[in-house]
């Protein structure tokens, strides 16, 4: 296996056995057959070569550009080898050398010239309000953007918490009538990928997994790649023993949370927060927000802002959990082990974690 | 060309958000007056009020995700400012103050690195013209200003052909359709390869330093924070052997990201963060303006700046022991240095005549920002438009003035208050910074108040504060090796247990400049918000006075566009800014809804 991807891997210092581990490490994590990690290694590297790198048009609405950021920061691949080799990034405002009627231009020609084949990326919302006069680029309102740019895409990646659910603009009481992509493009296949902002090998995963098949993986109830969307924080977070031990940190520098017990006194919202940071991990696999000692705030979920406080320790809405809950909790304080308490309350935890949603935190 | 025109340029790119500059020429194409305008709100201080202070940096901070950190230190600062003010012996640990330099110095060097590369190098670098570069001949130029490794004719021809491989396939991405072979670009080709070639480096770089906020912050963008402190508890116990199964035994790599191997890779960012500043970004800078002198001529706003200071040795309330210092200087008069007063309401004003808001008590008047008001009034044209109506209303932002005069805030504010103020402890290295660049480049004082000052002063100041990074980290690891691991104060955690009514204001200067965030929180919830950010500083439009904002004033003063179809001379100037609009606009009431009107004495 050859081409331009492994020649520039090679230059980076990434030899061809570490990008076929990279590749089935992906499959693996998307819950694919082995041999798609093979297949996807042959897609990746040979692809572009074989024809032209496929268009990709990145359009920022009501954003902080904490997306495009975490793009620049994705070890593998890297950003410069998706846009030397993979991808052609036609249009990103970041990025692009050229501003004003230069760039609307360059918009403009990517679309005609990769018409219904081009991926479309959208990060922040879109508010509704004011006749979209609260977001415009180049005169035009962010809406009506969106609607030209749709129609050519083969497919779009809702890229954020914004872009998938309306994110933060749409927090309580959403001043600007701010809704996401799926919320006013209904003709599209769409991707969702939330996460304030998403993980970096996330991305990069669900564009590999594009340009390998052609089409979008396997997605759940809120438009989210299984894959990567498929557990909870809590099932996979390196520090559920202490969970079901019932010891939990009770500050932040206590001796608790300098033993790396359990967050969840302290507000995590690790088990009603689907995504990948327990395993993945961020910035290279350095740490992840548990490992460096603050509860997860739930931000790869829907209306994750309004979800009664980050420091509020979830409610589980089964009763069973919340009186082993503390009972546990007593327990742990007195030191006292209590594991028919543990049991039952792992078997609550168990039933109460596939019921409870966001939503229910309130109650 | 013939007659004065309109310049509109929209979108600017290769910046944070959403921005348009409008500009009108003479005859001769020089910009006679300019008009900036953000065209993005999302109404984020609205979406605060009501809610528990404690989680108000999470909000704060996804104001800006490019200067990740700053909304949210400014955040958790004003609630603890509350607290200070109502409870005088209110503090946070030292490591606490530590951990977070050791995040602001990062991002700093982090943030200018990447702007200097990937937002604003290809205001000055031609990447077409690197393909005629000599391989050999670009090894010897990088050898002879700087000890950086990566410098010889094999390693540039790689680059080269990596370039030429993409521009002969055509499919030009993120460099199509830009203003290469423009005759503003004045590098030799060798130059140009040279700097390509470390916009790459840089992109590589920039992804292994930020680990130092995942150790800290768990993530980036967007780490994690809390008031009260730092959320990342220090898992190394120095006093335990480590062994049997107290309560301590898995006190090592398995317990927080802050132990020994976490602090290591800390370690490491800081040497790779010093070495990057020192080998690449400082001696790139000093060569690329070598060929640009005219842009110390170019682009100066008036000579006012600000900065609030900050990297607190011993605590945020303690501004003597600050390594950038506070303070005001105007009329381009660094033998003074004003005193800012947070408090007084007719010094730090927002007003609205030119910006898309309503006030209460007429649009002329301007507003301390604890009596902050937050109206909005969209009177400008029904998208799709062509013009903005500058004479009138024209921008979400609002604009910002100390003393009723326009400031500038930024990297240029901060090396000139430190170049000026004695006190202040980076004051001797800056000095020679700034003397040794004034030298190399063969330009007078005055050249710093320009275009290429505030790009410049971006540079150094980077290296002031990488530098400052080992001490910080040295006092951290001194702490922990004498037992003090305390990183948080749990006293007055529970908004219970506070006075029903507080107010505070967080400072900090984040990379972009002065960033103040004024809480006023009432029965243990936030009743106003405002955030004054540096890109308000900037780039707000004029004020009642018809006062221009300093992107403006910056504008008007000596551009002349080679050909007003090709902006380069408007994008360099404002990308000398390293505008971040996110942060700028962030404030609005949709439904014109009577707003929360809080007296504060």
């Amino acid at each position: 296996m050859h081409g331009p991807l492994i020649e520039t891997l090679a230059r980076q210092g990434v030899t061809r056995r570490t990008f076929m581990k990279y590749c089935a490490t992906l499959a693996s994590m998307m819950a694919l057959p082995p041999s798609a990690g093979r297949a996807m290694a042959e897609a990746m590297a040979s692809a572009p070569a074989a024809s032209k790198r496929p268009s990709v048009i990145w359009l920022p609405f009501q954003e902080c550009t904490g997306c495009t950021e975490s793009i620049t920061r994705s070890h593998s691949p890297t950003l410069e080898g998706l846009i030397f080799d993979v991808i052609s990034l036609d249009y990103q405002e970041t990025l692009m050398a050229a501003a004003g009627h230069q760039a609307e231009e360059a918009l403009h020609a990517a679309m005609a010239a990769n018409d219904g084949k081009y991926l479309l990326i959208v990060d922040g919302s879109i508010p509704l309000g004011l006749d979209g006069a609260y977001s415009c680029i180049a005169g035009k309102s962010n809406l009506d953007t969106l609607k030209e740019v749709a129609k050519g895409a083969a497919a779009i990646v809702a890229m954020g918490s914004c872009a998938a659910y309306g994110g933060l603009p749409h927090a309580n009481p959403n001043p600007t009538g701010a809704v996401s992509v799926s919320d006013i493009i209904k003709d599209k296949p769409i991707i969702n990928i939330p996460g304030c902002p998403p993980i970096p090998t996330v991305i990069t995963g669900v564009l590999a997994h594009f340009l390998t098949f052609g089409s979008l993986p396997e997605l759940d109830q809120h438009g989210r790649p299984k894959a990567f969307y498929g557990e909870t924080i809590h099932d996979r977070c390196y520090r559920r023993p202490f969970y079901d031990q019932g010891k939990f940190a009770k500050t932040f520098d206590d001796e608790g949370a300098r033993n790396g017990w359990c967050l969840f006194e302290l507000g995590c919202k690790g088990p009603v927060t689907y995504n990948a940071c327990a395993t993945v991990k961020w910035n290279g696999g350095t740490s992840w927000p548990v490992e460096s000692g603050h509860g997860c705030l739930g931000c790869s979920e829907p209306d994750f802002w309004d979800g009664g406080g980050f420091y509020k320790a979830l409610s589980m809405p089964a009763d069973p959990l919340k009186l082993a809950g503390k009972a546990a909790a007593v327990g742990a304080a007195a030191g006292v082990a209590v594991s028919f308490v543990n049991r039952g309350k792992k078997s609550a935890a168990k039933s109460a974690h596939e019921t409870t949603t966001l939503a229910d935190l309130e109650k | 060309m013939a007659i004065a025109q309109r310049v509109v340029v929209d979108p600017i790119t290769r910046i944070e958000g959403h921005l348009r500059i409008e500009a009108e020429t003479d005859a001769d194409g020089k910009i006679t007056s300019a008009y900036s305008a953000g065209t993005m709100v999302r109404g984020i201080e609205i979406i605060l009020r009501g809610r528990d202070p404690r989680d108000a940096w999470a909000f704060a901070q996804r104001i800006c995700g490019v200067c990740t950190l700053v909304h949210g230190i400014a955040s958790v600062r004003s609630v603890e400012d509350a607290l200070h003010r109502a409870i005088p012996t209110y503090s946070i640990p030292q490591n606490a103050e530590l951990i977070r330099n050791l995040m602001i110095a990062a991002q700093y060097v982090h943030d200018h690195v990447m702007h200097f590369y990937h937002l604003h190098a290809l205001d000055w670098v031609d990447v077409v013209s690197a393909l005629k570069a000599d391989p050999k001949a670009t090894s010897t130029l990088a050898q002879s200003i700087s000890s950086y490794p990566k410098s010889s004719p094999g390693y540039f021809a790689d680059v080269q052909k990596k370039v030429k491989n993409f521009v002969e396939q055509g499919q030009l991405g993120i460099f199509s359709n830009a203003y290469w072979g423009h005759p503003a670009y004045k590098l030799p080709p060798e130059a140009n390869l040279m700097a390509v070639a470390h916009y790459l480096e840089a992109l590589a770089w920039q992804r292994d330093v930020v680990k130092l906020h995942a150790i800290f912050g768990g993530k980036n963008p967007h780490p994690n924070f809390v008031v009260g402190g730092v959320p990342s508890a220090i898992s190394v116990h120095v006093d335990h052997p480590g062994q049997g199964k107290g309560p301590h035994y898995r006190g090592g790599q398995d317990a927080t990201a802050v132990n020994m191997v976490g602090l290591q890779i800390v370690q490491n960012v800081i040497k790779q963060m010093r070495d990057f500043v020192d080998q690449v970004y400082v001696p790139d800078l000093l060569a690329i303006a070598s060929f640009y002198k005219e842009w110390g001529g170019i682009g100066d706003t008036g000579g006012n700046f600000l900065s609030f200071g900050d990297m607190p040795s011993k605590s945020f309330w303690d501004t003597d022991s600050y390594l950038i210092p506070r303070g005001v200087i105007l009329n381009h008069d660094i033998s003074t240095i004003h005193p800012i007063d947070l408090d007084k309401e007719d010094e730090i004003q927002e007003f609205v005549s030119h910006s898309w808001y309503k006030y209460g008590g007429g649009d002329a008047e301007g507003l301390h920002p604890f009596k902050g008001e937050t109206e909005l009034n969209y009177t400008g044209p029904k998208p799709p438009y062509e013009q903005l109506e500058v004479e009138k209303k024209y921008s979400w932002l609002k604009s910002p003035r100390w003393q009723g005069k326009a400031m500038e805030v930024g990297p240029l504010a901060r090396v000139l208050l430190m170049y000026a103020d004695t006190k202040s402890a980076g004051h001797a290295q800056t000095k020679e910074l700034v003397d040794y660049t004034l030298k190399t480049l063969d330009v007078p004082v005055t050249a710093l108040f320009s275009t290429l000052g505030r790009t410049a002063a971006r540079g150094l100041e980077s290296k002031v504060l990488a530098d400052s990074m080992q001490g910080m980290f040295d006092h951290l690891m001194a702490n922990i090796k004498a037992g003090d691991v305390r990183t948080f104060n749990d006293q007055y955690w529970d908004p219970s247990t506070w006075p029903n009514h507080m107010h505070g204001v967080g400072l900090m200067e984040a990379p972009r400049g002065g960033l103040s965030h004024w809480i006023v929180i009432d029965g243990g919830k936030i009743s106003n918000y405002q955030a004054v950010v540096p890109s308000t500083w900037n780039a707000g439009p004029r004020d009642a006075q018809g006062q221009p904002g300093a992107y403006e004033s910056a504008l008007q003063h000596n551009h002349v566009m080679h050909d007003p179809k090709q902006p380069i001379e408007i994008l360099r100037t404002i990308h000398s800014f390293d505008p971040c609009i996110a942060c700028a606009v962030h404030v609005t009431d949709p439904d014109g809804e009577e707003l929360v009107q809080v007296k504060v004495k």
